[in-house]
This record gives C-alpha cells, structure tokens and sequence, in this order.
C-alpha cells in the first residue's frame, strides 16, 4: 500500500541549519547533513533543504551541501530556494540532490517547469506554492500565490497555479499556507484539500504544524501524500517515530 | 553499469556504507570480468537501450547474464530487462525476461512516488532479514508485466492496481523501487546482493 510520508524540513543559511537543536546524538547540531542522517537514523522519509542564503557568492555552498548529503543520506532530498535557472537544477542533480524545488523563478518563467521537466523528469521537479487566503469571510474561498515569505503578492491564484504548475510537468506540489505557517494552529485544511483535489500529483502540506495530531489531521481530512514540519521536530518537540506512530494509530499507512 | 543514465554514485556508495566494493564504468572488458553486475538507471528507456548500445554494452551483458553471473536491476534497470516498453515504442528491450512494460494506468497519480510496500511473493535470498510488506521507495511511471508468473518476486499496491514490483529468475534479479534511497532495508538489499557476489 502506498504510504504517507513525514519529511522533516531544514532551512540553511551559508551551508549551516538556521534552527538551533539539541539532540543527543548529533555532535554539530548546525551540520546540515548530521542533522539529516540523524532524521533517516529516525525514520524521516525523505527530506526538504531550503537554502535562505540571500549573497550570490554563498550559493555554491548548497552544491556542496548536495554532495554531502548525496554521500551520507540514504532516503531521498530535495533542495529548495535560489534556484533560477536549468543549469541550477542541472548542478544540484548532479550533486546527487533527487528532486528540487522551484519557486520564484517558476513564477517568473513558468517555461522554466517545462524545460526541466523534459530534461530531468517530471519526478524531480517540485513546484513550491506560498499560498494566503485573499477571500472574505463568507466568500467564496480563494488563495493567492505569494513571494518573498508572504510579502509580495503575484495575482496569481494558487489553484490555478497548481494546476498550470502540473501541466507543464511539476512532479509534486509542496504547499505552503501562509497563514499558518509559523503559527503551530495546524495544516490549512481547505486549502490543501483544494489543490489536492485539483492536480494528479502528490501534494505536500506544510506550514503550521504544532503538534502531531495536525499531521494526521491534514491527511486524513484532505488526502494530502506527504506532510512537512520543521520547528516541531527541531527543537526535540516530537520525535518522527512519534509523529509516524500517531499517524499510525489514526489509521494512517506510514512506513514505521 | 555506467551508460549515461544517472544515480550511479547513489548505488556505489550504498555498497560501500556496507562493507562491499563497487566499481562503476563502461567497459565491456570491466562488465566481462566482474564478479556480478548492478544496472541501475532513471530515465527513459529508448535513450537507455541507446545508451547501453552505444558503449558495446549490451552483447557482454547478455553473455555474462546467461553465464550465470550474479545481476541486479533497479528501477529503469529492471525495465531494460523486457522485451518492449510502452514509454518507446519500437525499441527493442535486452529480452531476458519475457513481457512488456505498460505505463501505471490512469486513475492513478503518475509519477509514482514515494514509499510502498513489497508483498515478498517468492523466497529470495535478496530478501533476507527484510520483513515482508517492507516499505522501499519508488519513483516511476512505468511497470512490467512479466510473462512467466514464476519470474514474479514481488507485488506491490498502488491506487486500484497491483503491479510487479521485483523480478527474479535464476541469477537475474530485478526491483522497481531504490534500494539506495530506501533507508536501513534498502542497504540491507545491497548487502544481500553483495553476498550473493561474494558467495557465487
């Protein structure tokens, strides 16, 4: 049976993880690649690097952060943010990244899903959606595409987004509400059970993860493929067993 | 198996993280003279077959495949397997195992991603210590359809259909998923396979 995944996410600033942590068996919490095998030694089922470097110079840390990983990892990753072009998607694969994620530049060029798509495949494109709710309470509910951690608006709308995104060739949809990212309320239902329910893609939730009934929650109430969360395994909150184990107790597959 | 068709550090390196050496190349007098051969591959099958072809590859890998020598297909590797693929039309596969490869039908998200279990459907040696209904991760659009039931290793569920996910027959083994990115049970494959080698 096709199971569920939990996918830890891990932001990265000039090649080091940007949330602190705490965990026993990790001698450099900010090591990216320690962090990493310490989520596949738990049971991580894949994971997300988004690189927050802002300098151009820098960006040459994340292919070496690839190649690291590439070394050391055993479960699948994808990296995510800065990426602009073909031949920065070219480079991550070829540092052994499996997937990675566009975002802005996508938006700007959507030819540039297309082009990587016929060249790498469909199964390492993932498109990045930040989504916030534009509606009136009471309308009908809408959700607009936003850049830059929610501080510019495209006009975009993210369904329509999504679905676009899926036909040029984006492999997965990692969905990101807005709204609740960083809020620990939980998964934006509505919105993930729209845009699940509009492509034929797997669709990740993230943003507002708080505690591990909200990553069943978002499964069970909009079949979402994957859910993503950060802050509640960094800081040592929840373990991924835990989270898989609960999942599991509300009838979840999960991989265990 | 090197033929221009990716994630061949990924598969060497899992041996390696097991105590094993894998070498990866191109030349047929390497393939000719290796203790068991590993086809791993992503990719489309046509440009494959091409690449396969295009380095002399393919008469030595039928050659030391009906030798007896220990072979191991993943993903595209298992597919390369068959006679024909619905992905390329009018390429001929390696034939050494009979039937086709269909694309996942419709009604199903394609790409297949992600993890999913394998229903062990035949004793292997492959799978020791590795429960049944183990999780492995995939990433395909394409499954085979073996002719011969007998050649079936393992099935596994997706959606509303259940397709062959491992091909074994004699020295000839095959599997959809990627060991190489399937965790703990994923090394513990290779490091089946590499006994196999080391033991033959």
């Amino acid at each position: 049976m096709h199971l569920k995944r939990v996918i830890p996410c891990l932001d990265v600033d000039k090649g080091r993880v940007v949330k602190g942590t705490n965990f026993v068996d990790i001698r450099d919490a900010g090591d990216p690649v320690e962090l990493a095998a310490h989520y596949d030694r738990e049971g991580a089922d894949e994971l997300v690097f988004l690189d927050i470097t802002a300098s151009h110079e820098a960006r040459n840390t994340i292919i070496d952060l690839a190649r690291r990983c590439a070394e050391e990892l055993f479960i699948p990753f994808t990296i995510g943010g800065g990426i602009r072009s073909e031949d920065d998607v070219r480079a991550l694969l070829r540092a052994g990244a499996d997937k990675v994620s566009l975002n802005s530049a996508a938006l700007k060029d959507p030819g540039l899903i297309e082009s990587c798509a016929l060249r790498f495949g469909s199964q390492c494109v993932v498109l990045a959606i930040d989504a916030k709710r534009v509606s009136a309470p009471g309308e009908r509910p809408r959700w607009e595409v936003f850049l830059n951690g929610g501080r510019i608006a495209t006009g975009r709308d993210a369904i329509e987004w999504a679905r676009e995104a899926v036909a040029r060739g984006a492999g997965e949809i990692l969905l990101t509400s807005m709204d609740r990212d960083g809020t620990k309320d939980g998964y934006e239902l509505e919105l993930t059970r729209a845009v699940v329910q509009a492509v034929q893609v797997p669709v990740i939730a993230s943003g507002g993860a708080g505690d591990l009934d909200h990553l069943a929650q978002v499964i069970l109430e909009t079949d979402a493929d994957a859910v993503l969360a950060a802050s509640i395994f960094h800081f040592g909150e929840y373990t991924i067993r835990e989270a898989k184990e609960r999942m599991a107790a509300a009838g979840l597959p999960v991989r265990l | 198996m090197d033929y221009g068709s990716g994630n061949l550090r990924s598969v060497q390196k899992a041996f390696e993280h097991v105590g094993f050496a894998a070498e990866v190349g191109d030349d047929p007098r390497k393939v000719r003279s290796a203790a068991g051969i590993v086809l791993p591959g992503v990719g489309a099958f046509g440009s494959a077959m091409e690449g396969l072809e295009s380095r002399g590859l393919i008469e030595v890998l039928r050659e030391r495949v009906e030798a007896g020598v220990p072979f191991l297909g993943v993903c595209l590797g298992l597919q390369l397997l068959f006679e024909k693929s619905e992905e390329s039309p009018g390429v001929a596969g390696l034939g050494l195992l009979r039937g086709d490869v269909r694309r996942l039908p419709p009604g199903t998200k394609i790409p297949h991603i992600g993890w999913n279990q394998a229903e062990i459907v035949q004793d292997s040696d492959l799978f020791q210590d590795v429960p049944d209904l183990s999780a492995f991760y995939f990433v395909h659009s394409y499954v085979v359809v073996p002719e011969r039931p007998a050649d079936v290793l393992t099935i596994t569920e997706y959606g509303t259909t259940t397709f062959v996910s491992g091909v074994e027959s004699e020295n000839v083994t095959a599997v959809q998923f990627h060991p190489e990115k399937s965790s703990r049970l994923g090394l513990r494959v290779y490091e089946n396979f590499a006994r196999r080698v080391a033991g033959g």
